[in-house]
């Protein structure tokens, strides 16, 4: 057996108030994928800071190739081989792939200009490994976010990376193209460099790595080779009990129609779209990057403008052409980036929650902090958020709880149509099957759930009916219980589109 | 996962007393800038009045506070802004447009229970202006406001050829330089609005909207607040205040000045910002900008009795704000 490349050995970490790590041990073997799992707080991202050198562990030891190290911070664990490439991508958009790769290590000439053939000679060939033919001059603001990743794995090899940490490397990559990077995390393990990989996906770790390592409360759970084990054991162990059923069970009875579209459009953007939408329904719309499902969503809350179409929300005809108004009508809109798009982070917990409802929480144009703080409390209890209290600051939460805050301030307004981007990004396993079992308790009670998701898997759970969407048209719908993954990988393909078009 | 791996610090100072509330509301009173600032007022006063006996008079205290009353008024508007995210340029330049239009109402005979308002109005026109360049036009609020900045300026001087009005009947005196109980009309006049401001901010539904809007412009409107028409009121407000500060002014000074209040708009700024206002939105309070205001009122008062020359005072000003911003640019970095 080859030595390990990293050796974490019995590592402990608190904060002031947690033990965020305990006994933790962890090795990974050259040209070796080892998979970190766990739900949010379960310590991984803790264990990746110590392993990076942001954080010393309070005991234990890490050794790199059987040396004994102590990393005091990531400039020397970046000396050391450790790669890092983190899940929000770090890249300068306004800059070519070389000057990405090599920040303020572009080779110079004599007094001090920058020789750029060399740089480019350089970069070029640390991307011809990965069969990427891209210029090296390309702004990195025209990638795709598939060849990003790719640029910051690059950038971590320029410095020589034997360890690389991937952190979510997949999360924001459009599903087709996640075999791209796995093609390339293979030419890295062919090349014998380390991958330490966290994710969320059980079906990539099961198909990437050749280990993993399970966490649960700061402690390890265990670890295994991926041919030994099985998904639901890793979920199991994830979150420490049973989960028999992922999904809740569908609706009993669908109800009169919330709303329809007929004919929407946008120019260049979507057109001819046509659905309904009832109530107690869950409609979940499928489709890969590009497909405009998000700029579809949008343009239904009023942001974005129609072109063509009508709506119709209860049977009448009406016109959005602003959130306010859309709000108004019954609907509410999560949208799929809760810190740019839902929530206010530096804004306590309570006033999230009313804001979107702010008359209900005043008197004669007063807010009452009393009652914003007692109706917050009952959605901390109902949606079960981890919080010391209703004052605290938002972006302090995890992600799950996060998401569950922006479910609260709709749930506030008793919105009958819930229009949701990505109900579940980000979030961790337990979180996940609380937040689909809340939509379907929705939907019991009269609402009716359009969303949007990238994961198929989500939209055949959860889901009643299945709308697929490719270059801005839908171009299926399908009852969820006759949906296949790969059915609706076919679909959102534009396989069934194309055969079309070429039969007339 | 991404939460948690991104803001290590926070988490850091998170876990300092989950279970106790009252001690975070305590840290929380106490890590506000309002206590340490008005700490700061104090001690100024204290060793000024063991340096100088006249400095701790009423005459003084009435002088200074008459001073920077135009200052603190427009404050309340400007922190305002501050909050959801926006700046003025144009406010001393609104002022003074303001003296110079009351003014000449006055002296053509307008009664001044319809001048005053008239005054106001064309006050919030110009807000208006700005909060529609800077929201429909999306212009830069830097760039907006310093062109209304220019243009309600040069107006003033057109209308008046650079020479003050003057010659107002002594019944338009009256509020800038009577007083009730040893305490100026236009001192009152300040206070009151400084402690409706306050309230209104911490407290009402419409102005609760400032923070959202400037926390998270996106979020806010995707959560159903009608972001530019909140944006829109804001600069009327503030540059209706900045217009009632002007009729003060014209008022004590019983005379419209078309060079009134140059460079106001650094002092009003750097005031609500060593009150804890955020240029970059989210936060501030009134009660912060006043104490602000005053802090540099007291300052500039120290240094007068000093016979530190005016052209210092103005040099200490700037040294002041950016000493503030850089203060909590070194405080915001530790906690983020």
């Amino acid at each position: 057996m080859t030595a390990p490349l990293l050796e974490v050995i019995g590592v402990y970490k608190s904060f002031p108030g947690t033990q965020a790590l305990r006994d933790v041990s962890f090795e990974l073997l050259p040209g070796e994928v080892h998979a970190l799992m766990g739900e949010n707080g379960a310590g991984k991202s803790t264990l990746m800071h110590i392993i990076s050198g942001v954080y010393l562990p309070d005991a234990g030891e890490i050794r790199i190739e059987g040396h004994p190290v102590v990393l005091r911070g990531p400039r020397q664990a970046q000396d050391m081989g450790i790669g890092m490439v983190f899940q929000e991508l770090s890249l300068a958009p306004g800059l070519s792939i070389a000057e990405n790769v090599f920040p303020n290590r572009a080779p110079t000439r004599l007094g001090g200009a920058i020789a750029w053939g060399e740089l480019y000679r350089r970069t070029r060939d640390l991307l011809s490994p990965f069969e990427i033919n891209i210029a090296p001059q390309t702004l990195v603001r025209d990638l795709s976010v598939t060849a990003r990743q790719i640029v910051e794995i690059v950038k971590a090899l320029s410095l020589n990376a034997r360890i690389l940490l991937l952190d979510e490397p997949t999360s924001a990559l459009p599903p087709n193209e996640v075999e791209r990077l796995f093609d390339v995390i293979r030419r890295l393990k062919a090349r014998g460099i380390g991958i330490v990989y966290i994710s969320h996906r059980i079906p990539e770790v099961m198909n990437i790595a050749d280990r993993v390592t399970v966490l649960r409360d700061g402690q390890k759970v265990a670890t295994h080779d991926i041919a030994a084990v099985t998904p639901d054991r890793i979920i199991e162990e994830m979150v420490g009990r049973k989960i028999t059923d992922l999904y809740p069970e569908r609706a009993a009875e669908i109800g009169a129609e919330l709303l329809r579209a007929e004919g929407l459009g946008r120019e260049n953007v979507f057109s001819d779209i046509s659905f309904s939408l009832r109530r107690g329904e869950i409609v979940g719309i499928a489709g890969l990057m590009g497909a405009r499902r998000s700029d579809l969503l949008r343009a239904l809350v009023g942001v974005g403008r129609i072109d063509t179409g009508r709506i119709f929300i209860e049977g009448k005809p009406v016109r959005i052409t602003s959130p306010e108004q859309a709000f108004g009508m019954g609907m509410a809109y999560l949208p799929e980036e809760r810190k740019t798009d839902g929530l206010f982070l530096k804004m306590p917990l309570r006033q999230n929650v009313s804001v979107t409802s702010l008359r209900d929480f005043a008197r004669m144009g007063l807010m009452s902090a009393r009652k914003e703080a007692a109706v917050t409390r009952t959605f901390v209890n109902r949606l079960r958020i981890r919080t010391p209290d209703v004052e605290q600051i938002v972006g302090r939460l995890s992600g799950g709880n996060q998401q569950k805050v922006m479910f609260s301030k709709w749930l506030v307004r008793q919105s009958r149509i819930l229009i949701i981007d990505e109900p579940t990004k980000g979030v961790d396993v337990g979180a996940k099957v609380e937040i689909h079992t809340l939509l379907r308790e929705l939907t019991r009670q009269g609402a009716g759930v359009l969303f949007v998701s990238s994961e198929f898997p989500e939209i055949i759970g959860l889901a009643d009916r299945i709308l697929i969407m490719y270059e801005g048209r839908i171009v299926g719908e399908i009852p969820a219980e006759q949906a296949t993954e790969q059915s609706l990988m076919l679909l959102s393909s534009g396989y069934q589109v194309e055969t079309q078009s070429a039969g007339v | 996962m991404a939460d948690d791996a991104q803001m290590p610090a926070a988490a850091l100072s998170d876990n300092v007393s989950p279970a106790r509330p009252w001690l975070r509301r305590l840290k929380r009173f106490i890590g506000t800038r309002e206590l340490p600032l008005l700490a700061l007022i104090l001690l100024v006063v204290v060793i000024m009045a063991n340096r100088n006996p006249n400095f701790l008079t009423i005459a003084n205290f009435r002088a200074m506070a008459v001073g920077f009353t135009p200052t603190a008024v427009i404050a309340v508007g400007m922190v305002i802004l501050l909050v959801s995210g926006g700046f003025d340029l144009s406010v001393g330049a609104v002022l003074a447009l303001s003296g110079t239009l009351v003014a000449r109402f006055v002296l053509d005979g307008v009664e001044q229970p319809i001048a005053v308002p008239a005054v106001l109005v064309i006050g919030a026109c110009i807000g208006f202006v700005n909060g529609f360049l800077v929201t429909k036009v999306k212009i830069n609020p830097l760039v907006a406001t310093l062109g209304t900045l220019s243009i309600a300026r040069g107006i003033a001087q057109v209308m008046t050829e650079g020479i003050s009005i003057s010659g107002l009947p002594a019944s338009f005196g009256r509020v800038g330089g009577e007083q009730l109980a040893n305490i100026p009309y236009m001192v009152l006049i300040m206070l009151v609005i400084v402690v409706i401001g306050d309230l209104a901010l911490r407290h009402t539904r419409f102005l609760r909207q400032a923070y959202y809007v400037g926390s998270n412009e996106n979020a806010a409107r995707l959560s159903g607040i009608a972001v530019d028409r909140f944006r829109i009121l804001a600069y009327m407000l503030t540059a209706a205040l900045a217009a009632l500060a002007g009729v003060l002014l014209a008022s004590r000074l019983m005379a419209g000045t078309p060079t009134a209040a140059q460079g106001l708009e650094l002092q009003v700024l750097a005031g609500a910002v060593i009150g804890g206002a955020s240029l970059t939105g989210g936060e501030g309070t009134v009660l912060g900008a006043f104490l602000g205001i005053v802090f540099i009122g007291i300052i500039s008062n120290v240094m007068t009795m000093e016979a530190v020359s005016i052209f210092w005072q103005q040099a200490v000003t700037g040294a002041i704000l950016i000493a503030a911003v850089a203060f909590d640019m070194l405080v915001r970095r530790r906690r983020v």
